[in-house]
């Protein structure tokens, strides 16, 4: 038996017992065994997920009533598990056992929920199709001939495939919205700082954000009022209180929408632009205000975003020496030596101002046009990834061609800010997303408008 | 700008072979010609950004806490000696 539920009506099946948690656990199993030749998963961790399903079920008979109680949920290989392997999706790490949970993990084992395994990802999170993961690429579930997005990419998998009823992942360039985007599920990169890093193995420190991969939106907002608060380990957790992201879902807010029109320029794949554009159509049929603007210096985010994300990179991969834990630096594959390389030149002696110092002012040019939008408008809508996911092995050999996919997704990371990725439509049976964009801690507007439009738009 | 291959992959402790040199260098080279857009942009008087969210000075208590035993320390390690990890001398190369 296949289930396609989401954690909100899982929950309430589960309150009125028409299920159980293990039956749930157990559906999730078999599509996974079902689609291997997805390669969704590096660890399936079937032993310690059914005990977990155990437990739920317990204390759901106790009437205890956890957030996440007995919903099966897949964790991206990237977040450390106490006792359960991690990768990062690099042969690096092909046999270290964590010593503890990330912040996340635990938040998400306090709230009830069963963890059914660690999903594939591009190693180190560096990529954007999941091809450069050394543990072989993740397929996309409505065509494994085509790339399924990445670098979370097994997370977006796992939730389009009912593997899982949600998954983690980190975006630090686009990593969960475009997945999300070309898996056709609900992927939300919060404000960086929104939710802890603390214990996930880090990227790009400055723009690494915890986000995660649901089949609603409203599914997002539960998921997100478990991961997001301050944490005493990661100092870029603000400690004010986190607001409740389902209270305010359903009371519709008129906001001002913005249309970037930088992001509908030159390489916008024509089929994906008429998508984006009735979706913008439904929102101006229901009397939202439209206003067309402008954000300048996104022509720079790409080359911005590879200045100051391959800098990080080669300052955080440096611990990986083969001494405390994982293999030596022979055992990186092309794509960390080429960010290590880059970084490393970029921070070198005589290069720093060129590189590192003026990416960092045009950083602030960046977050600027943010600023100055969110003046005139609430909401920005824009295509996730201006074409549609392409055939595996396409950009395998260009790693700048590769690197351009993510034109659209970058700026909300150089400038931090949060990006929800929802599913708008097809074309040519192949996904497509429609990216809402918002100011800082703005999540909330985020999940109303996306609610809003998935209730009335849903397939 | 031109990049130096073999110099910054000993600056990033990596061992490359001729083959790989020559990948590398064409595929750095290309992204860096892209990056040299960057010019392009007015940046005088502008502030670098590094922090996005406008915290500053962020500190907690001084408190101690339970932390990792030697033992779960250790666990990951291939090379250890007397409960310490072991490393190789690195005064007495070469």
């Amino acid at each position: 038996m296949k289930n396609n539920l989401t954690i909100k009506s899982a929950l309430e099946k589960l309150r009125k017992k028409e299920i159980s948690s293990l039956e749930l656990t157990k559906t999730c199993f078999e599509e996974i065994e079902k689609k291997k030749n997805l390669n969704a998963f590096i660890t399936v961790d079937e032993k310690g997920a059914i005990e977990q399903a155990k437990l739920a079920d317990e204390k759901i008979k106790n009437g205890a009533g956890l957030p996440l109680l007995g919903i099966p949920i897949a964790v991206k290989d990237i977040f450390l598990t106490k006792g359960l392997k991690t990768t990062a999706g690099s042969k690096v790490l092909e046999n270290y056992i964590p010593q503890y949970d990330a912040t996340i993990v635990s938040k998400l084992k306090d709230a009830g929920a069963v963890i059914v395994g660690k999903t594939n990802l591009d190693a180190w999170a560096h990529g954007s199709s999941g091809e450069n993961s050394d543990f072989g690429p993740t397929k996309n579930p409505f065509n494994p001939e085509y790339v399924p997005g990445g670098s979370s990419s097994g997370s977006a998998v796992a939730v389009a495939s009912d593997m899982a009823l949600a998954a983690t992942g980190s975006d630090t360039g686009g990593s969960i919205r475009l997945p999300a985007s070309f898996c056709n599920v609900v992927g939300l990169k919060p404000t960086y700082g929104r939710v802890s890093r603390y214990g996930i193995v880090a990227m790009s420190s400055s723009m690494d954000s915890i986000g995660h991969f649901t089949k609603t939106v409203e599914d997002s907002a539960i998921f997100l009022n478990v991961t997001a608060g301050g944490d005493s380990k990661d100092a870029t957790t603000p400690p004010e209180l986190v607001p409740n992201y389902e209270k305010d879902l359903k009371d519709l807010k008129k906001v001002r929408i913005g249309i970037p029109k930088e992001y509908f320029g030159k390489g916008l794949d024509k089929k994906v632009k008429e998508q984006v554009d009735k979706a913008i159509s439904f929102f101006d049929k229901e009397k939202f205000e439209i206003i067309d603007v402008s954000l300048p210096h996104t022509e720079y985010a790409i080359a911005c975003y590879y200045v100051i994300q391959p800098s990080e990179v080669s300052s955080n991969l440096a611990r990986y020496d083969g001494i405390r834990y994982g293999e030596d630096r022979t055992v990186f594959g092309d794509e960390a030596v080429r960010r290590i390389m880059l970084g490393t030149f970029t921070l070198s002696s005589g290069y720093v101002d060129a590189y590192y110092k003026k990416a960092m002012k045009v950083r602030t040019l960046i977050k600027k046009d943010f600023d100055d939008v969110f003046k005139k408008v609430d909401v920005l809508i824009s295509p996730v990834s201006p074409t549609l996911p392409w055939k595996l092995g396409k950009k395998a050999d260009d790693p700048l061609a590769m690197y351009l996919s993510d034109a659209l997704t970058v700026p909300a990371n150089i400038a931090g800010i949060p990006g929800l990725s929802v599913p708008i439509g097809f074309v040519d049976e192949l996904p497509v997303g429609m990216q809402i964009l918002g100011n800082h801690f703005s999540e909330e507007t985020l999940f109303n408008l996306g609610h809003f439009y998935e209730t009335d738009n849903r397939t | 700008m031109k990049i130096d291959v073999p110099h910054v992959a000993k600056l990033s402790n990596l061992k490359l072979n001729e083959g790989q040199i020559k990948t590398f260098e064409k595929q750095l080279q290309s992204i860096l010609d892209y990056i040299d857009k960057l010019k392009e942009a007015d940046t005088t008087k502008v502030e670098e950004t590094s922090q996005v969210t406008g915290l500053e000075n962020v500190t907690r208590n001084d408190e101690t806490s339970p932390s990792l035993s030697q033992e779960e320390t250790l666990s990951n390690t291939k090379s250890q000696h007397n409960g310490l990890f072991k490393v190789k001398g690195i005064l007495n190369e070469e």
